[in-house]
């Protein structure tokens, strides 16, 4: 598992990373999100022990980053950012070289290379070099590296990055389908990424925490959360608007563009956020108001997100 | 040194990667021959021993050392493979010798290839192959300073071009300090003392006694240390560049 405590990095006088703690348990993926700049690659370069923080320490698997950088690294998978690898080397040599500075050797580094060339499915390519490959395949290679030594802590920073829509759901299955038994923090700024596979999310910006919570508990701060859209099949704009603004359990009512002519689209607010559908949905039976479309919203990640990162709402 | 032999290997690999061996193997040797034969006149010296093909190499090495070792550091700094080499459970120290004694395995490759020029002084005459041993042992540990110091410099940058630049400098001003104008000049003004201690520093003054056939302890310690202090600057190097 990952505990940070007040971790910092100056860089001459610039704050990268400020004060940040968290912790991160065994079977947890925790989403580190953030703008470019963030602080989030930073973060992750001094828990691979790579750069030494400013202040504040680190404990991966209970071995500190300070004291014990070895074992730390022996526990990590490491995929850093922009995936590098050796160009002149083939897909399975690279993964043969990293096996053996792991220390395996004989029949259990081909056992283990396999296995990763296997989760990853860098088969066909195994004897191709690497710097033939696509952005797909060089993530995947490196991502298979960090796999190799079956590490309790996988540390990912941007793991899909420049791959296409059937990729990025490849990896996250694979990042999902591992995350059982180990502790794993991903950096991404793709925030349908952090629905799909984390259990937790942080949202660091300028290099201080802002937002910490499941991706739920997030989208509860959405201006947005449990208000409804309703498109209304032949009514008149005015009176609707008037007779939604009477509901008490609503807040405040927007009227929305509408492409179709005879259709009239407007977002209900709830009183505090509370849940107002099924209430909503009695109404509108009991009048008889004719609905074309009823869509209930939880939040919305990005608002939150730009809302907690640039202090300003969408 | 755990991890020493899968990075030794592993670059010593890249090097027949690249065309930058086959490249540098070719203009070592032509340029070894080149001196010797034309530069150097081995035929009108009328002697059946290497001095002539040894005495050009701190020259040669100059510019042929400094691009094998341009690439070590500053490659892996601009690919961004140095974060993931460095992020493996290795010493840095480790992965700093192995991958400087790739590099220096691969230019005693080099250097093994001169062989024809001993079977040459063989077919002309009966030389001291003393001198030819000992010669090869010099040339060989200055090649590693040199190739230490490319090592040391190549680290402070991801540009090789500057890299190169930076270490063709300091390695002529290493040649220098024992170039025999400069000890005359110093000679001049200075007492002689001067002189003496100021080619103490130089490449040449401990190349020359080793390849003369005299191996003292004094001239190996010198090469060693070198070797070791440019390499301990290269991992202070790396760590400074990571820490800021």
């Amino acid at each position: 598992m990952i505990r940070v405590h007040a971790l910092s990095k100056n860089f001459n006088n610039f704050t990268a990373v400020d004060q940040v703690s968290f912790e991160v348990q065994r079977g947890e993926v925790l989403g580190f999100l953030g703008p470019n700049g963030a602080g989030k690659s930073t973060t992750m370069k001094m828990l691979t022990c790579f750069i030494p923080p400013s202040s504040g320490t680190a404990e991966i698997c209970g071995f500190s980053i300070l004291d014990n950088p070895l074992q730390v690294r022996a526990q990590i998978g490491y995929l850093p950012e922009s995936a590098p690898s050796y160009d002149e080397m083939m897909v399975g040599e690279f993964l043969n070289f990293v096996a053996e500075i792991r220390g395996y050797g004989g029949k259990e580094l081909r056992r283990r290379v396999s296995i990763v060339i296997e989760m990853t499915a860098l088969g066909e390519v195994k004897n191709q070099m690497i710097e033939t490959l696509s952005k797909g395949f060089r993530q995947r290679t490196c991502l298979a590296q960090a796999l190799l030594h079956d590490p309790p802590v996988l540390i990912l920073d941007e793991p899909t990055d420049g791959l296409d829509p059937n990729q990025k759901h490849e990896v996250r299955s694979l990042i999902s389908s591992i995350s059982e038994e180990r502790t794993i923090l991903i950096s991404t700024h793709i925030l349908e990424e952090v629905e799909a596979v984390c259990t937790r999310a942080m949202i660091i910006s300028a290099g201080k925490v802002v937002g910490y919570g499941t991706p739920d508990e997030l989208k509860s701060q959405s201006l947005y959360r449990n208000s409804v859209k309703v498109s209304v099949n032949g009514a008149d704009p005015k009176q609707l608007l008037k007779d939604f603004n009477e509901l008490d359990f609503v807040y405040s009512v927007e009227r929305l563009p509408e492409k179709r002519k005879d259709l009239v689209t407007m977002r209900l607010y709830p009183q505090n956020k509370e849940s107002i559908a099924l209430k909503l949905e009695q109404y509108l039976f009991s009048q008889q108001i004719p609905i074309e479309h009823f869509n209930v919203s939880l939040g919305r990640l990005d608002e939150v997100f730009r809302e907690l990162t640039t202090g300003k709402q969408s | 040194m755990n991890g020493f032999y899968p990075i030794f290997k592993r670059e010593l690999l890249a090097y027949f990667r690249s065309p930058v061996a086959y490249v540098f193997i070719i203009i070592f040797l032509a340029a070894n021959a080149g001196c010797t034969f034309l530069l150097g006149n081995f035929y009108n010296s009328q002697q059946a021993s290497l001095e002539i093909f040894f005495l050009f190499h701190p020259w040669l090495y100059l510019f042929l050392i400094p691009a094998v070792g341009m690439r070590l550091w500053a490659e892996e700094r601009r690919t961004g493979t140095s974060e993931l080499l460095l992020t493996f459970p290795v010493r840095m120290t480790t992965t700093v010798f192995a991958k400087f004694f790739a590099a220096w395995f691969f230019i005693g490759i080099a250097l093994l290839l001169t062989f024809p020029m001993i079977l040459t002084v063989h077919y002309l005459g009966s030389p001291d192959n003393g001198p030819i041993i000992t010669g090869y042992l010099g040339s060989f540990l200055m090649a590693g300073s040199y190739l230490a110091i490319a090592s040391c410099t190549s680290a402070m940058t991801k540009n090789q071009v500057i890299s190169f630049i930076l270490s063709v400098v300091i390695c002529l001003v290493l040649v220098l300090l024992g170039w025999g104008v400069l000890s005359d000049s110093l000679n001049a003004v200075f007492p002689v003392w001067i002189s003496d201690f100021v080619s103490q520093f130089s490449f040449t003054t401990h190349y020359d006694a080793i390849r003369r056939g005299v191996v003292d302890l004094r001239d190996l310690i010198y090469f060693i240390s070198i070797i070791i202090i440019m390499l301990i600057l290269n991992v202070v190097v790396l760590e400074s560049h990571k820490a800021s």
